[in-house]
């Protein structure tokens, strides 16, 4: 009876109550504002947003993680939101293409794009501008090649990659 | 997507009790593989249960020289790491060239040991496959098989491994570190990776419910000067076509030691255990190289779409040894 019992972490370990798979109440902060949302678990970040909250700025592209046109930030790193699930953002701050303006004035990435013509149907333009802020806090685009590699996570089906460049370097040099 | 119920564990031990607890829940990390498989009905949980919070995302430095890698830490935080860049540059190389940026911030490396394979005839939910439905055969045998392993395949499988930093990780004997309901587990990397056999559908030692929570990497000089080779079919966000991770060291012309892994055309990551025995205490020259990574390939096992990959993969030895042992051929 000398050693001291130590229990097993198993013994100690809870089964963790579930939510779902009905509708359950979330609350998300989207651009610095909390909304409050019923969903369902399985929902993904980009449905939500789109379907739930009207934010349509993020596209639907591949809903397989292929495109890059869903992609938003979540504690500020670009992440895709189609294989994110609403309820894990929850106590995380989400940011979208939405957010990224001051009011009327737009981000310089957005003014850039537009000023080096950066789109044609403008479908992954979202995606890319997310992507292309993103990249420029990251630090990967002292030049073409390391732009070209480090956005090449968003498809531009229209291949307007030279313009989106452009733009990218514009910002990079303004700063 | 079919519905699910959802989770949230902030302990480990809670995360492995509620997995282990319910045979049709899974673990899960940054969703990549998980999220998009639960999409296409490829894998069938009812529950999920989101390890995010968990206390897993050191990147440390260990005394020998080598590392510990907590399963949540993000690919692009370990390419980030100072001490992976200058120790291990295949390591850091390998998780730069896989995927995209977006999906380097999601991905964990504990996801990353446990993803599955991008064979079509797998992802599609519905041709018969030996690794999703047991028995059903195997559509990609003769199939569209050019993405397909060569090495270490079965008449069960010849489904290619998809990792990228698993392969560097084989170079360097890595460790898992698991934790699950019997206790604290390290198997060595090579024993990690199952090979398809007769039974594509395991693949790996894991019970359900164990948690992979690290992964150790032991010192090893010789890294510093290592390197990561990809070729595929564009020249980013795809999967290799071969790969090579390779580390050698040179003295008075010959090799006296040499760590080489494949990625790309095997079941599993690849230790090119046959080329590494050639090339010890070979000449540093073209000729060993060949013959060492013919020597490796010789027991390919190819289809007619595939079969380049075992000329593919000697020229990507080739070409990284060569790069690797340059400086000391000039000097
Ligand atoms: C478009 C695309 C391109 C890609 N390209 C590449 C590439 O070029 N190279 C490459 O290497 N990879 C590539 N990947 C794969 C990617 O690296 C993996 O999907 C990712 O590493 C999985 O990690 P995760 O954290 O997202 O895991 P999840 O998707 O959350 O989980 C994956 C699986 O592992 C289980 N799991 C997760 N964590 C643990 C744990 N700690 N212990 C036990 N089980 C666990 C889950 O239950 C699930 O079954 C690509 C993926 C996509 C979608
Ligand atoms: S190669 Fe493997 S994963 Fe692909 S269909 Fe055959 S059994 Fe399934
Ligand atoms: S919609 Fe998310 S990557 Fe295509
Ligand atoms: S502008 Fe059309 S897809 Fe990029």
């Amino acid at each position: 009876m000398s050693a001291p019992h130590i229990p097993s972490k198993a013994a100690a370990a809870a089964v963790l109550p579930e939510r779902g798979p009905d509708p359950v109440k979330i609350t998300l902060s989207v651009n610095g504002t909390e909304r409050t949302l019923e969903v369902e678990p399985r929902v993904s970040l980009l449905d939500a947003l789109r379907e739930r909250l009207d934010m349509t700025g993020a596209k639907k592209g591949c809903d397989q993680g292929t495109c890059g046109a869903c992609t938003v930030w979540v504690d500020g790193r670009r992440v895709l939101s189609c294989l994110t699930l609403a309820i894990a953002c929850e106590e995380h701050e989400v940011t979208t293409i939405e957010g990224l303006a001051e009011g009327d004035e737009l981000h310089a990435m957005q003014s850039a794009f537009i000023e080096q013509d950066a789109f044609q149907c403008g479908y992954c333009t979202p995606g890319q501008i997310m992507s292309a802020v993103a990249l420029l806090k990251e630090g990967h685009a002292s030049d073409d090649a390391e732009i070209r590699e480090w956005m090449s996570g968003n498809i531009c089906r229209c291949a307007a990659y030279p313009h989106i460049r452009a733009a990218v370097r514009t910002v990079r040099d303004q700063t | 997507m079919r519905p699910i119920s959802y989770s949230r564990a902030t302990a480990v031990a809670d995360a492995v009790a509620t997995v282990v607890a319910d045979p049709t829940s899974d673990f899960l990390a940054g969703g990549t593989t998980e999220v998009d498989l639960l999409r296409q009905n490829v894998l069938l949980p009812r529950r999920l249960v989101d390890i995010n919070d968990l206390p897993l995302t050191q990147i440390e430095d260990r005394p020998d020289g080598g590392l510990y890698i907590g399963a949540l830490a993000r690919m692009s935080e370990v390419a980030d790491a100072a001490g992976v860049q200058e120790r291990f540059p295949m390591v850091a190389q390998a998780l730069v060239l896989g995927a995209s940026a977006q999906l380097r911030h999601m991905a964990s490396m504990g996801g990353n040991m446990m993803q599955r394979v991008r064979c079509g005839y797998f992802r599609d939910a519905t041709s018969p496959c030996n690794k999703r439905d047991p028995g059903s055969g195997c559509s990609a045998l003769e199939g569209f098989n050019r993405g397909h392993a060569v090495l270490g395949v079965s008449e069960h499988c010849i489904a290619t491994h998809p990792s990228d930093v698993a392969v560097p990780l084989m170079a360097l004997d890595a460790r898992v570190h698991t934790e699950g309901p019997h206790g604290r587990q390290v198997y060595p990397i090579d024993d990690f990776f199952l090979l398809p056999g007769e039974t594509p559908h395991l693949e790996h030692p894991l019970e359900h419910g164990e948690l992979v929570v690290g992964i150790e990497v032991p010192g090893l000089p010789m890294a510093r000067t290592s390197m990561y080779m990809k070729v595929r079919d564009r020249e980013s966000y795809e999967f290799a076509l071969a790969s090579v991770a390779a580390a050698v060291t040179v003295e008075d012309g010959a090799i006296s030691d040499v760590r080489l892994a494949l990625g790309g055309v095997a079941t599993k990551p690849w230790r090119a255990r046959r080329a590494e025995e050639m090339l010890h205490g070979a000449p540093a020259d073209t000729e060993s190289f060949r013959r060492a990574a013919r020597e490796e390939l010789a027991a390919a096992r190819t289809t007619p779409l595939n079969a380049f990959k075992a000329e593919l993969a000697q020229r990507t030895m080739v070409r990284v040894l060569e790069t690797l042992t340059h400086p000391e051929r000039q000097s």
